[in-house]
């Protein structure tokens, strides 16, 4: 018995080897890395190794911080609902009412084919959209429903979003339609011989089942949001900002010890979400 | 077959509006990167040309399209066949629950949901600070393969869960080898599925702009190339490249189907003895 569990963790540790290396250089150093720096000082010419809070006593000083991270959370959960909303009716819909497995694939790959496209690329190609110009105020010019080009369609918060749930609704669409196939049908016909119509089966059945999938989809979209940087300088047109923006326009000035203090800010918050979404999942149990 | 419900026909509406909401912009991008030389960013179109597509293959004032598209390329072949590699190999040693699996799961877990800025910045950092220089092919590597790892560890840990451990013992039992059992038995019946980790990791790297950022050193690779273009373009020939790389992933994505049709189809002919006599 000893010898079996012996040769399981040689084997197993060697086999999981290239992928242990692999994160230890490119995720545990660099954090560790980026732990250090945020406590180093910086010049306008070089970074100075230190121990020091300053760049945190300017952060947590900001009010702009504040503002910042009240933004992110903002994009996030506008986008969560959005995306949530959307990805479970399109699952829904793939999952319950397609009746052949091929066809359930075939629309499956056609919501993918887009996502193969360059992101920034399909941000900008919402510009020709939501211009001044563009076809949606031509559109509704037409239509008479307005006088004038609606200015707040680009470069706004609204844009932001947009473009957040048109990249990563299908973050949202994959893991619900994966735990949505693996519900026992006769689940839902005993539900419909017991009685209950298609909302208090949609309610009681199908939506407590479908929790972990929709937890999955949930990480995803609301960590990609809090993390991303260029959607919201494209879209919003460099006019609002979020945790992301933040950090990268520090780097961008090479102001890396401001950048790491930020960035590590950013981590702990991400983590903290993380580990209250996992309480209601158990991930491992579910893939 | 049962009629269909109302609701079959309003979800139905739903999902054609999903379906143009997600193709909209491309297909504005595809019909604008034919734009008159004379045109525009929008609409309307000043007459119908290859123009844009031309000016995008003569030598550029900005960057290095096509050295970028080339390193991308590379890059992105590089980080698929390690995904598909380190993936099967993680797959089957997490099968194995060896001792301190817990701690790499959530470490794997951890790479999937940090910002991707965090890896590029702490990377650059630490490249930096070592006095190594960040390239494209080495810490532009190593930075994608921190997304791509974990994403093809999951669709592993997914197809192993579904696995059906009797083939293995089946195997065992007629006296193969463990090595014997992976090459013969397991490989064969995940093969279908690695054919999409592969399309993960080839397009998660092609696609890949924050965390080659700061990694990826003084030659850019095509995501990159194309944020740069955004801020410092603005004529039509962002719609030309725009058009151009759709184009060519979906012929990538062809390719990866072609190839999963016809493993699926020898895997059906090899594997099913119908009709060759007794058994």
């Amino acid at each position: 018995m000893q010898k079996i569990f012996k040769s399981n963790a040689v084997t197993g540790w060697l086999m999981v080897s290239p992928l242990a290396i692999v994160l230890f250089f490119f995720l545990v150093l660099p954090i560790a890395m980026i732990t250090i720096v945020s406590f180093w000082q910086a010049t306008e010419f070089s970074i100075i190794p230190a121990f020091q809070f300053d760049n945190y006593e300017f952060l947590f000083g900001s009010p702009v911080t504040y503002t910042v991270f009240v933004n992110t959370f903002k994009y996030a959960i506008l986008t969560w609902i959005f995306t949530f909303l959307i990805g479970f009716t399109v699952a829904y819909y793939l999952a319950f009412h397609i009746r052949s497995l091929t066809w359930q694939i075939a629309l499956f790959l056609l919501c993918t084919i887009p996502f193969w496209t360059s992101n920034i690329i399909r941000m900008i190609s919402w510009i020709p959209f939501l211009g001044r110009n563009g076809i949606a105020n031509s559109t509704l010019m037409s239509w008479g429903v307005i006088d004038e080009p609606v200015e707040w369609l680009l470069f706004s918060d609204f844009s932001v979003v947009l473009a957040f749930v048109h990249i990563y609704t299908l973050f949202m669409v994959v893991p619900i339609f994966n735990t949505m196939m693996r519900i026992d049908k006769s689940l839902i016909e005993a539900a419909r011989d017991g009685g209950a119509n298609g909302a208090q089966i949609l309610w009681n059945v199908i939506l407590p089942l479908t929790k972990p999938g929709i937890m999955i989809g949930t990480i995803f979209v609301v960590t990609l949001v809090m993390g991303d940087f260029f959607t919201v300088r494209i879209m919003s047109g460099s006019q609002s900002a979020n945790v992301g923006r933040l950090i990268s326009n520090d780097i961008s000035l090479l102001q890396y010890p401001s950048a790491s203090a930020t960035a590590i800010i950013l981590l702990l918050t991400v983590l903290i979400v993380i580990g209250i979404l996992l309480r209601f999942v158990d991930i491992r149990k579910e893939l | 077959m049962e009629p269909r419900s109302r609701s079959f026909y309003v979800l139905t509406a739903f999902f054609v509006l999903f379906i143009l909401f997600l193709y909209g912009p491309t297909l504005t991008i595809g019909i604008l990167s034919f734009q008159g030389p004379g045109g525009g960013l929008t609409f309307p179109m000043r007459g119908v040309s290859l123009y844009w597509f031309y000016d995008l293959f003569e030598q550029q004032a900005v960057g290095d399209i096509w050295g970028s598209f080339r390193r991308s390329l590379v890059l992105g072949l590089m980080v698929m066949v390690t995904t598909i590699v380190v993936s099967v190999m993680g797959g089957l040693a997490f099968r194995k629950r060896f001792p301190g699996s817990a701690i790499l799961f959530y470490l794997i877990v951890t790479a999937l949901v940090i910002p991707s800025i965090l890896i590029s910045l702490g990377v650059g950092l630490l490249f930096s600070q070592a006095g190594i220089n960040v390239h494209w092919a080495t810490s532009g590597y190593g930075a994608q393969l921190t997304w791509t790892l974990p994403f093809g560890l999951l669709i592993m840990f997914a197809v192993f869960n579904r696995f059906d451990k009797s083939f293995e013992e089946a195997a065992r039992d007629q006296g193969a080898s463990s090595w014997q059992t992976v090459r013969y038995v397991v490989l064969p019946i995940i093969a279908p599925s690695l054919i999409g980790v592969a399309l993960f990791g080839f397009t998660l790297s092609y696609d890949e702009f924050a965390r080659t950022l700061l990694t990826s050193g003084s030659k850019n690779t095509l995501p990159l190339e194309i944020y740069g273009m955004t801020t410092n373009v603005t004529s039509p020939v962002l719609y030309a490249l725009g058009t151009l790389t759709t184009v060519f992933s979906l012929i990538i994505i062809g390719l990866f189907l072609g190839i999963a049709v016809w493993a699926n189809r020898r895997r059906a002919n090899k594997g099913n003895d119908a009709g060759k006599g007794m058994v």
